[in-house]
């Protein structure tokens, strides 16, 4: 037990935490028709990775953190401006901005020289859920003391706050994020400005992007953005279960994803494990094929992911 | 000139979608209270006139007042009833939710719904005869229920100037009885409605005053003096079909035979 809690237990809550986090807002995103979204802010957060590197030139978390969430910041409200000024389509926004603002990172990375001090790839792309011990957990009162806790790798800790700051949001702006997700017309007519609300999601996106990045990597961002969604919406079409069956999918997603990296090849005899993040989408996949052929929305009503 | 402020006053509006000018430089007084018609051929800048008066969106020119106060000032006494095919009806959502979207002004921001609010919204569903919809899911309601749950969001609003955008559109008959109905009481309580109509041969029964728009303002008044078969032919530029003189005539029984419409 001891062992489980040092070795896996910080990555497996980052996984579920990562996939929480994500999921819950991947709703908003699924219900507006703008999944995209995820994809275009995990894309537009690498020039902010380089600035926070070249600014404090070391590969502490921190520094590169806060940039990365200044570009997401940064993706978004450029995304709104275009749509706004240009009235582009969002799709159309989107890809110009994420492409865009990739592109300079790649230019960064080149100029800055933090290449040839090896600014992990490997990590950006697939994360580095292995990396996360708990070394100073004892036994399971380990999980109720803030000392132990406080020793937690700073990527999980980051996650738990990422998600409580999400559940808040949600709690808080409940009834007015349903209301601008379906409407934004009329919410405007009243006084709900949606364009303040949509930006709160994208804002909210951002952060859950960026901090869900460490642990899963920025490509399996976008699967823990659209899969719990859309794996709910096969199976709901109740508002308040959306959100309960999409945390559902998000636990399964990413506490199943992780046991499937150390039990797959343990069955199959391979020499070496998976990659917990492939692991996670692979699972996802999975989940979203069931949901389609035995929910009740899911052969007989197509839904838009898009 | 009335001496109560006019429920919606434009002055100098323009509009355009891109390099297209939609409205150009309208000016219109809408009536204080009773039933008011937008009237004009597709393209006409209808629902974009009651789209700029409310923000939604951008003008290139001129000034909006409601009740003679600005739109922050009034936006409680309006009511604003969408199109119906503007939003996604695939949305999780029931009846209820969505008639009770009608009452978050009285609720405020952050706050959840509560009970008696709730209740406000289930007799405004009940007042387009959905009462017993409440809890279906929106997708699985007809066109004509849905269009009847949007109409009683707008009630649920308590608004004394509603705008609605084609509110007749693609309702079954007994929708368009309901929305009579209601459009009637509002009436009779001295609160304005300002709607955009489709239907040449309905608009002298329904309402008692219209505007008639093609870009900018024809012709504007009691549905009397100005629905005339003059007025028509220079809003849709002489391309009515089926113009008969006896189905415009003022106070004359509902136009019997087939409805007169415009050539798209």
């Amino acid at each position: 037990m001891t062992l489980f809690l040092q070795l896996d237990f910080a990555a497996l809550s980052a996984a579920v935490l990562a996939c929480l986090a994500c999921g819950l807002l991947g709703n908003l995103l699924l219900l507006t028709r703008q999944s995209l979204l995820g994809d275009a802010i995990s894309h537009s957060v690498l020039p902010g990775l380089v600035m926070g590197f070249i600014v404090t030139g070391t590969r502490a978390t921190l520094p590169m953190v806060l940039g990365a969430m200044a570009a997401a910041v940064l993706a978004a409200l450029l995304i709104s401006l275009i749509r706004r000024l240009a009235r582009l389509e969002a799709g159309a926004a989107m890809g110009v901005v994420f492409s865009g603002m990739f592109a300079l990172g790649l230019v960064l990375i080149e100029v800055s020289g933090a290449r040839s001090v090896d600014l992990d790839v490997d990590c950006v792309l697939y994360g580095q859920l292995e990396a996360l011990i708990w070394p100073a957990a004892t036994g399971l009162s380990s999980l109720w003391d803030p000392v132990a806790l406080a020793d937690m790798p700073q990527e999980t800790r980051t996650l738990a706050g990422v998600l409580a700051l999400t559940l808040a949001g949600l709690a808080l702006l409940w009834k007015e994020l349903r209301l601008a997700a379906f409407d934004p017309d009329f919410a405007a007519s009243i006084g709900f400005a949606p364009r303040g609300l949509s930006l709160v999601v994208l804002v909210l996106v951002s952060v859950a992007c960026v901090a869900a990045f460490w642990a899963v990597g920025s490509i399996l961002v976008i699967a823990a953005l659209v899969a719990p969604a859309a794996i709910a919406r096969l199976l709901t079409d109740d508002y308040r279960r959306q959100f309960l069956l999409s945390a559902a999918a998000a636990v399964l997603m990413g506490a199943g994803g992780y046991g499937a990296a150390i039990l797959v090849p343990w069955l199959l005899g391979l020499g070496h494990g998976l990659n917990a993040a492939g692991m996670m989408a692979v699972v996802a996949g999975l989940l979203l094929a069931l949901a389609w052929a035995f929910g009740p929305y899911g052969r007989v009503r197509r839904v838009s992911v898009a | 000139m009335s001496i109560a402020p006019p429920a919606l006053e434009v002055r100098n509006l323009s509009v355009a979608y891109r390099e297209a000018p939609v409205l150009r430089g309208v000016n219109w007084r809408a009536p204080a209270s009773g039933l008011t018609a937008i009237v004009g051929p597709n393209g006409a800048g209808k629902s974009t006139l009651l789209k700029a008066a409310l923000g939604l969106v951008p003008r290139l020119a001129g000034e909006v007042r409601f009740f003679g106060q600005e739109l922050r000032q009034a936006r409680r006494r309006i009511g604003y009833l969408p199109q119906r095919a503007s939003v996604d009806w695939d949305f999780p959502a029931t009846a209820l939710q969505v008639a009770a979207m009608g009452r978050y002004p009285r609720v405020g921001w952050f706050l959840p719904l509560p009970r008696a609010e709730r209740e406000r919204a289930r007799a405004a569903l009940a007042e387009v005869g959905m009462a017993d919809f409440a809890g279906r899911q929106i997708g699985q309601l007809s066109g004509g229920q849905q269009q009847r749950v949007f109409l009683a969001r707008a009630l649920a609003l308590e608004a004394d100037l509603y705008l609605m955008d084609e509110p007749f559109a693609g309702v079954d008959a007994a929708t368009e009885r309901a929305i009579i109905d209601v459009l009637h009481r509002l009436g009779r309580e001295g609160r304005a409605v300002i709607a955009v109509h489709h239907d040449l041969a309905t608009a002298p029964q329904y309402f008692q005053h219209v505007c008639l728009l093609n870009g900018g303002v024809v012709a504007a008044g009691p549905m009397e003096t100005t629905f005339t078969a003059e007025n028509l032919s220079r809003t849709y530029g002489g391309r009515l079909s089926l113009l008969d003189e006896a189905a415009l005539r003022p106070a004359a029984a509902p136009p019997a035979g087939r409805p007169l419409r415009a050539v798209p």
